[in-house]
């Protein structure tokens, strides 16, 4: 089996996602051409030894709809002979386009790939695909569905997370994140992103927070009662796990992951084709796992996800410098440092989604190279990387320096 | 035609008057339908005919379908195709109704339910009549069933999915004018112009095609999951749904299935899926189940089925109620409330004008929301007399005393009243714990004395539980049932027993949830799963509720008066150390199995794992749900056995409307023809070994599950004719 070599990753800023935040202006097109420019300037890539782009998007409609992938190759200006495909495994959408890539590469039929991914969730809002899964009766009922929301405070109320757990964890995301601004670890990958006449409209995350307090956060309402008391999700969920004695609503907009726009890709390779064009390669592919897990709770699949891709390299989670995992809700990273015992000082060590925002299709991407570049910076050797998945459903990757 | 009247008027308008004999409202017969089918040849194929009015010939337009045949159609052996044909017959001939080419329109004259309003919602044009009496609604879902005749697919094409959903998920009736508003009839005009009415449109404008046979047609408000109000609504809505049901009504969400996959389609291909869910749910037993209990069981209790016969139909005119306690104030308000004279009479008369305040609190509140007149409310009140002199009860017909739980009380209270009340009068008792028999000692006229056992709080509980001492005449028993009808509950006759029927069985479910607390079952899983299962309340909740102190006193006064032969149950030992040890009564006590903190929800007392730590592993929540209903349906049986309940219906109508067991299940027999007589057994079998003889099976139920026959395998044939 070839080795998938990592060669090169950018990803942009991610700008509120909302009508007031920087990148609402520019189309997901526009933002997903400037990533892959970026990532062909940057490397002198001859783009027609690429085999093929593939991104994640988990609302493909509208504008981020017809295969936005094909799409941004073309305006990027990328050579014609480059396809492109898009594919949704919902919130590890990005990373799933990696694992896509990196999975044809080391079957020998792809010398030369990127996965990535975007989301303009300014633009195109969360649910814009609709979907048969929360809104056909018969599925809805069948599989007890709740929103990601209820799945989050079932979590915390079933393995005991307080409402200050959640906001404590919220905390130390934004501080790490203010910190690694400040320290500069991520100026490598950000690209600054440019209107039409060059002038740069982005060059930093704008969701953070820094400063954030315990104190700030307590006065946060929490954000799914609604629709846990009135539209009944609540009851859909403790009817799943009647262990649970009632839903305490822990999770705001502070302790969640932000609404953003943003992109992402990864320059994937096998040996080969790095000599021959003269790219250093930076890390290597070792495996990759995704796994289904009960939908209505939804967001537990990282730890068996991370297990089945351990045991698939002959690792333990010892073995793993690092860990990133996406922080779609604190409870989500809270449970998993609980099931595979890993200490707060080795996951997410610059912070995540909570402080910077989480552009649901892009996020997988953007995590993984955040952690490589982490693992160079400590010289380290392993990384992990991990996102809870709607419909119940997780997603993991292992990377090793070279 | 027998059950259609068919006429064409000069204007070449034909009347179909639809009068089926020999039934006080007209009903869906096979007959009806197959005569509406011919009507609809002749209107299409008579080229005289301009258009057609359907009415009525009786004070209602159409009440529905035939409850019987839809509770045999569970168990009448047919396949699914034959099912789906049956269920087709109806439906089509409505799709042929509303394109037989001809103007149709229907004249509403009074209440059009089920299959009646689908009648009308199948007319190009719907006129109803200003009836105070009328009422339109769709509430098949009530007996486990959705609107088969095409309902489910017109009203949302008519009136948005929401609306329909709403009508048709909660089965709800509306008043011709909430119906105008809804969209769902064209006109109300009074019921003398209805006919002539619908004719006038008929001659004026009369469309032939309905708005979802023309080109272009759109739902109102959307449909499908490319629309975003109807996203909201499903999705919303199917959450709602499984709220409500827990899971365990087919019905609502199968009409919500109907409603979002058929509006994207073609009518005709709507129409086809509709079907395809009815039978489904033809072929489930909840259907069978809630329509055997709470509508034909639960409509011959109502004309009381138990009544022994040749004995004169009585009526009490005065009522003596003894006690103004809560008990005694609510059935004081019932009897007065249904017209009769009431003296009620407590140890003062401040204590007996304290019953009579809720009487007047409760009043008061109808006049508030506008549903009585202040004179009316007055004449009730004006019929309730407080006093605390027995002499005031001559001429009472029936006396029923609701004083404190104690033999020797009632005996005092009985014996002042019987000096007084005529010598043909009834004496009742209220008491939901003490032995009639006993009581009747006291009694110089013991087949005059009899149990009626009412339940809290009596104006919204439907069921009242009579009890029949060993003495106990015919006489007595007819009184007693006759009174029952004229405050408008439904009887249930059982033999005397400790707890009577109702009472000992209820136990058993709150027996059953401290059991398993005290094994070290998760209090949050037996307290969810029990309302899963379709219980009001949990059990732990419910001890609360009516506090362990009295569950702690009913044992300890069974110990005295059984001696020797007193057995403990299970959960004694769990009350004894609430009360004894813990310090933690109830509800009123401000703490038992919950806490209850000032301002805040309820929440179970963190205590208890330290009291009862949490066994490893946990139950599943099925095991869980499975002792606490099937040992309500053990005992029942055991009701049957020893003769405490003479006939299923008893014990199964008795279990819902009582003490709420889940009406999905029929009650507690019918829960186990739902299981099947041999998989309940064999389960009970299994859990008497692992948790203790009350799982017991009883010979009877062994032997009839080996027979293969349920609790009502005579009654079907009955039934049917009856039908």
């Amino acid at each position: 089996m070839a080795d998938a070599f990592v060669y090169d990753h950018v990803r942009t800023p991610r700008g509120r996602g909302k009508a007031s935040g920087s990148l609402h202006p520019i189309t997901p097109v526009e933002l997903t051409s400037q990533m892959l420019a970026s990532l062909r300037d940057r490397n002198e890539l001859d783009t027609s030894y690429l085999d093929d782009v593939v991104l994640g998007c988990v609302s493909p409609v509208g504008e981020q709809g017809a295969n936005i992938a094909r799409v941004s190759v073309l305006t990027a200006g990328y050579a014609q002979n480059v396809p492109g495909k898009q594919l949704n495994r919902f919130c590890a959408s990005g990373l799933e386009a990696i694992n896509t890539a990196a999975s044809q590469i080391m079957a020998g039929q792809s010398d030369l790939a990127i996965g990535g991914g975007v989301e303009c969730m300014s633009r195109v809002p969360m649910g814009s695909d609709s979907g048969a899964m929360a809104a056909d009766p018969r599925v809805a009922y069948d599989t007890y569905f709740a929103p990601q929301g209820i799945s989050a405070d079932l979590i915390a109320s079933k393995y005991g997370f307080s409402r200050d757990d959640v906001d404590s964890y919220a905390v130390e995301s934004q501080a790490r994140a203010a910190n690694a601004w400040e320290q500069g670890y991520f100026k490598n990958s950000v690209i600054p992103v440019v209107d039409r006449l060059g002038m740069t409209v982005l060059d930093h995350d704008e969701h953070m927070r820094p400063g954030t307090t315990t104190d700030d956060l307590a006065n946060l309402n929490p954000a799914f009662v609604i629709p846990g008391e009135q539209a009944g999700f609540d009851a859909v969920a403790l009817q799943r796990y009647p262990e649970v004695e009632a839903i305490h609503h822990v999770h705001t907009g502070g302790n969640s992951s932000g609404i953003v726009d943003g992109a992402a890709g990864v320059l994937i390779g096998n040996k080969d084709i790095g000599e021959a064009l003269g790219l250093k390669p930076r890390a290597r592919i070792r495996g990759f796992a995704s796994i289904g897990t009960e939908p209505t709770i939804m967001l537990t699949g990282p730890a068996p996800s991370a297990e089945k891709v351990l045991k698939r390299c002959g690792m333990t989670a010892n073995d793993i410098d690092l860990f990133e995992l996406n922080e779609a809700f604190a409870s989500v990273v809270l449970l998993f440092m609980q099931q595979l015992d890993v200490d707060h000082d080795r996951i997410n060590v610059n912070g995540g989604a909570i402080a910077m925002g989480h552009p649901l299709g892009a996020t997988g991407a953007m995590i993984f190279g955040t952690v490589l570049d982490e693992l160079e910076r400590r010289d380290q050797s392993t990384a992990l990387i991990n996102l809870c998945v709607g419909g119940g459903m997780g997603t993991a990757t292992i990377i090793e320096r070279i | 035609m027998k059950t259609i009247h068919f006429e064409v008027d000069s204007d070449g308008i034909a009347l179909l008057t639809i009068d089926v004999a020999e039934r006080s409202m007209n009903v869906l017969t096979p007959e009806l339908q197959s005569d509406l089918s011919e009507s609809i040849d002749r209107i299409s194929s008579d080229d005289t005919i301009k258009g057609a009015v359907i009415t009525s010939g009786k004070s209602s337009f159409v009440a529905g379908a035939d409850l019987m045949s839809m509770v045999n159609a569970f168990e009448d052996g047919r396949s699914a195709a034959e099912k789906y044909e049956y269920a087709r017959t109806f439906q089509q001939i409505l799709r042929r109704l509303e394109t037989c080419g001809k103007p149709v329109a229907a004249a509403i004259n009074g209440t059009a339910l089920g299959g009646g309003l689908e009648i009308c919602l199948a007319c190009h044009y719907r006129v109803a009549a200003d009836n105070p009496k009328s009422v339109l609604g769709l509430p098949e879902v009530q007996v486990g069933l959705l609107p088969g005749g095409g309902g489910t697919q017109r009203l949302p094409r008519l009136i948005g999915q929401q609306p329909a959903l709403q009508l048709m998920t909660q089965g709800k009736h509306l008043k011709p004018k909430a119906a105008l508003e809804q969209g769902i009839v064209h006109a109300v005009v009074a019921p003398e112009d209805c006919v002539s009415a619908a004719k006038q449109w008929i001659l004026e404008s009369g469309d032939a095609v309905q708005p979802w046979d023309k080109k272009g047609f759109k739902v109102p408000g959307g449909a499908g999951l490319m629309h975003p109000g109807s996203i909201q609504t499903l999705m919303v809505g199917s959450a709602l749904i499984a709220k409500e049901t827990n899971h365990n009504y087919p019905a609502p969400i199968a009409i919500m299935s109907c409603v979002y996959e058929g509006t994207v389609l073609p009518i005709d291909a709507g129409l086809d899926i509709e079907s395809k869910y009815f039978v489904t749910l033809l072929m489930d037993p909840v259907s069978r189940n809630m329509t055997r209990t709470l509508f034909i069981n639960k409509g011959a209790a109502d004309k009381l089925v138990r009544r022994p016969k040749g004995v004169e139909k009585t009526e009490v005119t005065k009522l003596g109620m003894l006690g103004a306690g809560m008990m005694g104030a609510g059935i004081a308000y019932v009897s007065a409330y249904a017209g009769m004279r009431v003296i009620l009479l407590d140890r003062d008369r401040d204590a007996a004008e304290k019953g009579k305040d809720y009487s007047r609190a409760l009043l008061q509140k109808r006049i508030d929301r506008g549903k009585m007149k202040p004179e009316q409310a007055e004449a009730i009140l004006e019929r309730i007399t407080t006093t605390d002199d027995y002499a005031k009860l001559e001429g009472c017909e029936l006396v029923i005393e609701a004083v404190f739980e104690d033999k020797g009380i009632k005996a005092d209270v009985t014996q002042k009243t019987e000096a007084v009340i005529p010598s043909d009068a009834i004496f009742a008792s209220n008491t939901s714990t003490l032995p009639i028999t006993g009581l009747a000692e006291a009694s110089s006229r013991p087949e005059q004395f009899i149990g009626i056992h009412f339940f809290s709080p009596v104006d919204k509980m439907p069921l009242v539980e009579v009890i029949l001492g060993e003495k106990t005449g015919d006489r007595a028993t007819a009184v007693a049932l006759d009174y029952i009808q004229q405050i408008r509950k439904t009887p249930i006759v059982v033999n005397d027993s400790r707890g009577f029927y109702t009472s000992r069985v209820f136990g058993t479910y709150t027996n059953e949830g401290m059991t398993m607390l005290a094994e070290g079952i998760n209090p949050a899983l037996i307290e969810n799963v029990a309302k899963h299962a379709g219980m009001a309340v949990g059990p732990l909740a419910v001890m609360d509720e009516v506090t362990l102190e009295l569950g702690y006193h009913v044992a300890k006064a069974t110990a005295a008066a059984l001696g020797d032969a007193y057995k403990p149950n299970t959960a004694a030992p769990v009350i004894e150390r609430f009360v004894e040890e813990l310090d933690r009564k109830g509800k009123r006590f401000g703490a038992g199995f919950y806490e209850y903190p000032e301002g805040g929800k309820k929440h179970l007392w963190a205590g208890l794992q330290e009291v009862y730590p949490h066994v490893d592993p946990q139950p599943s929540p099925d095991e869980v749900r499975k002792r606490l209903l099937y040992v309500q349906a053990l005992d029942t049986v055991r009701c049957l056995d020893e003769g405490v309940l003479t006939h299923p219906a008893d014990g199964d109508i008795g279990s819902i409307l009582g003490w709420g067991f889940p009406p999905y299940t029929g009650g507690t027999l019918s829960l186990i023809e739902t299981v099947g007589l041999q998989a309940f057994v064999d389960e009970c079998d299994r859990m008497a070994s692992a948790y203790g003889e009350r799982f017991a099976v009883p010979d009877s139920l062994r032997q009839q599950a080996k027979e293969g026959r349920g609790f009502y395998a005579e009654q079907p044939a009955q039934a049917r004719t009856a039908a």
